[in-house]
């Protein structure tokens, strides 16, 4: 019966088929244009990143031809990519999420404590990424189902899992000396001609969110969910489950990033993750990602990553002192807020 | 033939004291166009999210088919084929036409990866059928860019895609221009001439008589009237039965349910 039904269907507001065109096509629909046009922020925020390196470059030229700088700034800025990247999901969606650097030392805590107990450090991998998956969605239930302002109340769990650790560990350390021993340290710290090996897990791991955040239901209904909302609800997506996911991806992120950064030190600190929020939040906005919800760009955050990653090691290396290094951090901030609105149009 | 797609029975909504519907009967039969109209605050968008399974009603009973239903939800309500247009369009407006349609209901391979290709030619189709034809538009623009006529396209594409039997149109003309109106009505009788059928709400008593097989009239969270094409001689007497039941009197020769309300 439905066969039948087809025909008529075709054309339901009167056209026929013959005056349709075949395929819509943009006048000017060139590839470039397109993939200009699609990444936009992204490419606005890779601009930003070869204009400040050659500001620096003329500065200096001689230290930025030296590997070390950049040994070094691979050797951190994967961490950070860890957590930057699932943070734009996070505001894709709408939220925002300042608990990362606690779960961050929270679930590092638990790697610690498993290797040093003498299991393998994939067990304390994996415990730590179970340990990074529950405090996600602990602070994802709390801020969805609770009804809270995800700002207030992830800085609430941010202080609050802090000091459960300050309170256990009374400010002191672990350390991890036989870790250089294990595979798994071979695996996933150690040095692939002269690159620290953390920077490719990082980029598989950006390649792999780019690709769930773009051609993935997960991306298409966190973007959804963060335009709006009651739509989604609307159209039958589980707007809360979709929202819990996204800080269970941070918390999984987190994991990752407060294990690799403890695998760098051989040594678990209290303080873990801590000094990440800030430069990790700037990441996210100088990439690309406006804070309204609705869209965002994983390629772009991860070179406001490097961009952020960069300014420090810049400004020092270009003869500067260490008292600039905010001011540079807050000037490349406002100019990539600047540069991103004249790029972005934003429909309401 | 006409078989029942769906049955309300006794639906009630109560926000704290106040009741928006006070015990809702209603139905659609297969291949007809209901219209439903009522004053502003008569019950209609409850109505209509409940039947969208946005709302959860206070109590009643919901019938798809013949078969009661439990735990009625949105993504419910889509898979018993019924799709709504609703009057904001629920639309994300930052994203893509393909998102848009395909919003909720991605088109996915193994593990909810996105068939882009195939959501892509999908998206083309659809959008042709509705005579959504114009060059300066791709399946990849901005929905925020398009314009009201358009963005209804949109959502009434979305609504055409699966085969739907039943499609509410929740004020569908409103904000309308002349030729996009009339785009809607041929939209609707198409709907009806193959065999699956329409609730149609409109604030626009003449645009609901032109279109509907049958009309319900709400008032006040009840239905006053329930009526035939055939016993209702013209968009006046309809607009006059409202207007007694706003200020009670009755219309001789409508086999009305006023005395529900009593």
């Amino acid at each position: 019966m439905s066969k039948a039904m087809e025909p008529d269907l075709e054309t339901p507001l009167g056209r026929t088929s013959g005056q349709a065109t075949k395929e819509w096509s943009h006048p000017s629909n060139h590839w470039l244009r397109g993939f200009v046009l699609d990444n936009r922020a992204a490419l606005g925020t890779l601009a930003v990143f070869i204009v400040m390196m050659a500001v620096f470059m003329i500065a200096n030229p001689t230290v930025f031809t030296t590997w070390y700088l950049y040994s070094s700034v691979l050797t951190t800025l994967p961490v950070a990519l860890f957590v930057v990247v699932p943070l734009v999901f996070v505001v894709t969606c709408g939220e925002i999420d300042l608990s990362f650097p606690a779960t961050m030392g929270f679930a590092s805590w638990v790697f610690a404590l498993v290797v040093q107990a003498g299991y393998d450090p994939f067990v304390g991998i994996a415990a730590a990424l179970v340990t990074g998956t529950l405090l996600g969605f602990l602070v994802g239930s709390l801020v969805v189902y609770g009804g809270l302002s995800s700002l207030i109340a992830t800085l609430g769990m941010n202080f609050l899992l802090r000091g459960l650790i300050q309170i256990i560990n009374e400010g002191k350390s672990t350390a991890l000396t036989n870790l250089a021993d294990s595979a798994a340290y071979r695996i996933f710290s150690s040095q692939i001609w002269g690159i620290p090996v953390q920077i490719f897990w990082a980029i598989a791991f950006v390649v792999f969110s780019a690709l769930l955040f773009n051609r993935h239901r997960f991306g298409a209904q966190v973007k959804v969910v963060g335009d709006n909302p009651d739509s989604a609800k609307q159209m039958g997506i589980d707007v809360k489950w979709v929202r819990v996911k996204v800080f269970v991806f941070t918390g999984i992120g987190a994991a990752i990033a407060g294990t690799f950064s403890v695998m760098i030190n051989f040594t678990w600190w209290p303080t873990a993750g801590d000094g990440y929020l800030l430069p990790v939040l700037a990441s996210v906005f100088v990439g690309g990602t406006p804070t309204w919800g609705g869209i965002g760009t994983v390629v772009g955050g991860a070179i406001g990553a490097v961009t952020v990653s960069f300014i420090q090691t810049g400004v020092v290396a270009a003869g500067l002192s260490g008292f600039y290094v905010q001011f540079f951090n807050g000037l490349i901030i406002i100019l990539s807020l600047l540069g991103h609105k004249w790029n972005q149009a934003r429909y309401r | 033939m006409s078989e029942r797609i769906i049955e309300l029975r006794d639906i009630k909504k109560s926000y704290g004291q106040v009741y928006a519907l006070g015990g809702v009967n209603l139905s659609v039969d297969r291949g007809e166009v209901v219209g439903l109209i009522g004053d502003n605050g008569a019950g209609k968008s409850t109505l209509i999210k409940i039947l969208s399974g946005v709302v959860k009603p206070t109590s009643g009973e919901i019938l798809v088919r013949g078969k009661p239903v439990s735990g009625w939800s949105a993504a419910r309500s889509r898979d018993a084929g019924i799709e709504t247009v609703f009057q904001d369009r629920a639309l994300a407006v930052q994203q893509t036409i393909v998102r848009n349609i395909f919003m909720g209901r991605e088109l996915t391979s193994f593990m909810g990866w996105l068939k882009v290709n195939k959501e892509i030619a999908e998206a083309s189709r659809l959008m042709r059928e509705i005579g959504f034809t114009s060059k300066v538009f791709t399946p990849h623009s901005i929905v925020g860019q398009l314009s009201g006529g358009e963005r209804q396209g949109v959502a009434i594409a979305r609504a055409i895609y699966k085969q739907a039997e039943l499609i509410i149109l929740d004020e569908p003309t409103t904000a309308l221009s002349l030729t996009e109106t009339a785009k809607v009505f041929h939209f609707v009788r198409q709907v009806r001439a193959s065999g699956r059928s329409t609730l149609f709400i409109g604030h626009n008593i003449h645009h609901v008589f032109d279109i509907a097989d049958r009309f319900v009239v709400l008032d006040r969270g009840k239905v006053a009237l329930t009526a035939d094409r055939t016993e209702v001689k013209s968009a006046e007497d309809l607009i006059n039965f409202m207007e007694d039941v706003a200020h009670p009197g009755g219309l001789p020769g409508l086999h009305g349910e006023a005395e529900q309300r009593a």
